[in-house]
This record gives structure tokens, sequence and C-alpha cells, in this order.
């Protein structure tokens, strides 16, 4: 492997790590303050995705200036996890916190066939593209390699903008420390006033419109097809339970850990592609059984 | 009045070939997810529910497929027997990491390997066939060469005698010592740590004898479809066992049966209709179950005779 093409397998995984980041945090973050693995996170991730392929096709398919795309990202991302990951929390989940662990995974395992399915209905199964925004950035030079500026340099910042303002948010505003009351100690946080209920609405769909809006930065990168779902929906909890369940900072690193191993395994053994995040996983697992940054304490945040 | 029930159960299975012959492939295919399914209600006896079981079934059909190709005309007891070594190595070696989690991690990493089986066996196309998968090859019985129609008999009595066995062995195993520790893990871990045994050990064993059930049903799959394909081990396969089990009911093994049978005759007869909305159909359903009949199916008569119950009661309090 010379020089060049280690180059680009890094900037390759990078821009992957990146999305594997947006998706894995909301993950993470649900879990972590909700308790729940949400499984239907996958299916959060396609239909972000559908949807951002459906609007900005619309778009340009109307003669609408390439740049509006990305505004259509962000309305496909929101509405998505707004609407879908609302109606979720509200009617099925609420139910169910105080159910047993496996019966929770259950229910959200099986939230997942259903929108699987639903994707399918309503999208069927070719795949869809909407690669406007990659070429509306153009490319840029990086260490003598040109490569687009929208998977290099705009997926990044997102990804790093989503963490500092989740810190921010979480740190320094009124919603995020009843947040982070909750999550400590839910009867303490109840008991000085603070609506757990609506805590843990509010939490599901910050995490659900994580997810979409990492599958609506996907579309233009690659094609939308059915069972994107179910493969992110493992890779992001292999990022997550790398980090440690629960740990935002630390999905970060995992994140890319896992994303730049993959892209180098595609350059080297393209065979072991898919094995490469899960062997990250097993192998972190073994040393440290709780992830990288995981600590005994039940709930953290 | 159980045990005529069940009497009547064997005797119309075991006649089943001489009355009904047009539904024996149906009915041996139900016998071989039912051995899957009841490699997932082992797991659920500690509360452990797993995502990624159609791995082992998948490495049982795929056991058949490779000793076919190797050895033209392999015998069906010599596929048993390799699909149980293979599949009881297989769960050996991810139990001994899985069992160190539970719950979320448990169900999650079993996914996880799952997806990697799937994904491994649609790449090495040279070695596995990729999307087509492989063929089974029909096997001999203790050197008996069949042809088709006989064979179907053939293998309609072996999956149904594998069922049973497995079933009645999963009840004498659930009875032992090892079974009680196993509903005790469920229960309270610390306690059955602090009686001196290794919860983590207890999760292993059920665990490798849950992988064994689904690689022998997984292998009665392959032989009954002449077939062994990649999505054996997709994550609507393993969703599907769970489904089936948590459908039946996890307090008894009848449940399996029941459920086993109901969901493949609606899926049987339904299919044409409903192929669209199948999974749709069958996450509202599981959904449903969970949160009303938590019991399952064989949960169901109890509930009505219980109810009925009460509204007696009821009635002679007012009187």
């Amino acid at each position: 492997m010379n020089t060049t093409l280690a180059i680009i397998a890094l900037l390759d995984g990078i821009s992957y790590a990146s999305l594997l980041f947006l998706v894995a945090v909301g993950l993470t973050l649900i879990f972590g303050v909700l308790g729940i693995l949400n499984v239907a996170h996958g299916s959060l991730y396609a239909i972000g995705a559908y949807m951002a392929a459906t609007i900005g096709g619309w778009l340009t398919a109307q003669g609408y200036s390439i740049w509006l795309t990305f505004p259509a990202l962000l309305v496909a991302a929101l509405a998505t996890g707004i609407v879908v990951g609302g109606l979720l929390e509200k009617f099925l989940l609420r139910r169910i916190y105080d159910k047993d662990p496996v019966l929770q995974l259950l229910i959200t395992f099986a939230v997942f066939m259903i929108l699987e399915n639903v994707q399918r209905m309503v999208w069927g199964v070719q795949p869809y593209f909407m690669s406007e925004p990659l070429r509306a950035l153009g490319n840029v030079g990086v260490m003598g390699i040109q490569y687009t500026v929208y998977q290099i340099i705009f997926l990044p910042a997102m990804a790093v903008l989503t963490l500092v303002g989740l810190r921010f948010f979480l740190r320094n505003t009124l919603a995020g420390a009843q947040i982070v009351a909750v999550t400590e100690d839910r009867e303490a946080a109840t008991s000085i006033g603070i609506h757990a209920k609506r805590v843990y609405f509010i939490t599901f769909i910050i995490g659900a419109c994580l997810a979409a809006m990492g599958g609506a930065l996907a579309t233009p990168t690659t094609s939308v097809l059915p069972g994107m779902g179910a493969n992110m929906i493992v890779l992001s909890f292999a990022v997550a339970a790398t980090a440690g369940l629960g740990n935002i900072e630390g999905a970060l690193l995992a994140a890319l850990l896992i994303g730049i191993a993959r892209s180098f395994a595609i350059y080297i053994l393209p065979e072991a592609e898919v094995l490469m995040p899960y062997l990250i996983m097993v192998l972190i697992l073994l040393w440290r059984p709780l992830g990288l940054f995981g600590s005994v304490k039940a709930r953290k945040i | 009045m159980k045990w005529i029930a069940l009497v009547v159960a064997l005797v119309f299975l075991a006649t089943l070939p001489l009355t009904f012959d047009t539904s024996l492939t149906f009915a041996a295919i139900v016998f071989s997810k039912m051995l899957a399914v009841l490699g997932i209600f082992v797991l659920l006896q500690a509360g452990q529910v797993s995502f990624g079981h159609g791995m082992y079934f998948a490495a049982g059909a795929y056991c058949a497929a490779y000793i076919g190709a190797a050895w033209r005309g392999p015998d069906l007891i010599v596929l048993t027997l390799s699909a149980i070594v293979v599949s009881a190595i297989g769960g050996f070696v991810i139990g001994l990491f899985v069992s160190r989690y539970r719950y979320i991690f448990f169900a999650m990493l079993n996914l996880a390997f799952s997806m990697v089986m799937f994904a491994l066996l649609e790449k090495l196309f040279h070695y596995t066939g990729g999307t087509d998968g492989m063929r089974v090859r029909r096997p001999t019985l203790l050197g008996w060469e069949f042809n088709r129609a006989t064979f179907d008999v053939v293998i309609y009595y072996y999956a149904l005698g594998l069922m049973l066995a497995a079933a009645v062995l999963v009840w004498l195993y659930l009875r032992s010592p090892l079974g009680q520790a196993l509903k005790a893990l469920k229960v309270n871990e610390t306690r059955l740590e602090y009686i001196g045994l290794s919860a983590n050990r207890t999760i292993l064993v059920a665990y490798v004898a849950s992988a064994i059930l689904a690689g022998l049903g997984g292998l009665a799959y392959g032989v009954v479809q002449g077939l062994a394909t990649p999505d054996m081990t997709f994550w609507t396969r393993s969703g599907e066992f769970v489904f089936i089990a948590v459908l039946g009911g996890i307090g008894n093994v009848v449940g399996v049966f029941a459920g086993t049978f109901v969901y493949e005759g609606v899926r049987f007869y339904a299919a044409a209709l409903l192929d669209d909305s199948w999974q749709l159909i069958l996450g509202i359903v599981l959904i449903t179950v969970i949160l009303v009949v938590p019991a399952g199916l064989i949960g169901l008569p109890q509930r009505l005779m219980g109810a009925m119950g009460a509204g007696r009661f009821k009635e002679k309090a007012k009187g």
C-alpha cells in the first residue's frame, strides 16, 4: 500500500466516521437518558436518508438551485426525527419504561420490523441517488489528492459541531441541565419539580433527529437502499459499545477508530470490510468489557 | 387432560404421512423451525434474548451443503452429528464472549455476529455461492437411498423425531439443577453467585445448547429445501425465531409448538395476500402480545379461564 492510497483511505475513513458518529451519538444519548437501546434507530437513519433523497430530488427536478438541497437535508432530518421519533415516544415507548429490559428490546425490535416494512411500501426497493450537495461544494486538494469538500470538510464539521453543540446544550443550558439531572437520579429530579416525562420526550426526539441527520447527510455519498437501516443499527451499536454505552465524547473516538479501520480494510483486504468494525469492538470489549470509557456506574451521559 | 391432548397430538403427527401427504414438507419445515425456536426458548428462560441465532441455523444448513459437496450422497446421521459438532463449537467460541454480557449487549452482540456471517456468506462468492447459496444434496439414511417421494416421508419423520427428542431433552434440562440455575439467573443473578454457581458459565451452557438446537433446525431446514442460503442468517430470520418464541409463550415447552404452528400456518395461508406487509403485521402482533398477553398463546386459555373464574366468583359474591 503506497502513501497516496493510505491518504485516500484515511480521508474515506474520516468522512465515514463523521456519519457514523452522528448516528451513534443519538443511540448513546437515548440509552444514557432513557436506559433503552432503540433498535429502531437504524430505521430513523434510513427514513432520514429516503426523505432527503425525495425532497432533494423533487427540488432539483423543479429546477431550483442545487444549493437549496442543503436546507432540504436539514428539513428532511428534522421532519423525520420530530414526527417519527415524537410519535414513537408518545404512543409506545412511554408505556414500557418500567418493563423488563428484554421486553423493551423486543418492542423496539418490533418497531424496527414495522418501519423497515413501511419504508419498502413507501419507497419501493429501487435505489435512490441525490449527489447535488456533493457537486455543489466541488473538490479540494488534500496532501496532493483531490477529494470532495462535502465529504472531507462539511461532514467532519457537522460531526464536530454536533459534539460541541451537544456538550454545550447539556452543560450550559437549563434544558440540558434537566436532562443530566434526570439521568443522574430520576426520583430526585422529579421531586425538585423537573418534568421527567418531558425530558424523556425531548431527549428521544433529539436522538431521533441525530439518526435522521446521519441518514440525510449520508444520502449524497451513497445510494439509498433497503437494508441500510439494519446495517447501520449494528454498526452504530458497535461504535457506542466500543466507546462505552452512554458516553458521548467517546463515541467520536470510537467512530474514528472504526471508520478509519474499515476504510483501510477496503483497500487492503476487501473481504474483511464488514468484519473490521466488529473485530475492533470484540477486541476492545475483551480488553475493557464496558467499552473504552465505560464505567461501572449504572447510567451515564 | 393435558396428557390426553399430548397423546392425541402425537398420534396425529405420527400418522400424518398416511392421511395428508401433501402437507408433509410444510410440517417438516415447521419442525425444523421449531428446533431453532426451542433454542431461543432456552435462552428466554434466563431472561436473555438473542437477535442472532440465524447464524447457527445457517451453520447447520451450510454444514450439510459442504459435506454433500465433498462426499456425494452423505448419510443423514453423519450430517446430524457434524451439524451438532459445528454449531456446538461455534456456540462455544462465540458463547465464551457473549456469556459475559446480558440483555442489550447479549442481544446486540449476537446480532452483530450474525450480520458478519451474513456478509461473509454473501461476499465470499467462490466458497459459498454468494446470494444464490449452495445446493444441499439429498442424503441417504443408514446407507439407504430414497427417491423424492419416499424421502419426503423420511425427512418428515426425521424432523419430527429430532424435534420431539429435542423438546424432551430441553424439558429435562430445564428441570435439572442446571436448568433451575438458568431460571434463577433471570430472577436474581447475585443470589446465584452467592450460592456458588457461576452465572456466566450457566449462560454459556444454555447458549451452547441453544446453538446446537438452532444448528439442527438449520440442518433439517436445509435438507428439506435442498438449499442453504445467506438469508438464513439475516436478521429477519433471527427476529422470526424470537417472535415465535414470544408469541407461543415462554413459560412452557408446549408454547413453542403452539407458537410455531400458528405462525407458520398463518404465514402459509396468508403469505400470498400479505407478502408485502408481512413484517409490518409481525411487528404489530409482537407489540400487542407483549403489552396485552405477556404469557403468549400458551397463556391464553389460562387467562380466559381466569377471567371466567373471576366472573363466577363475582356472581357468587353478589348472590
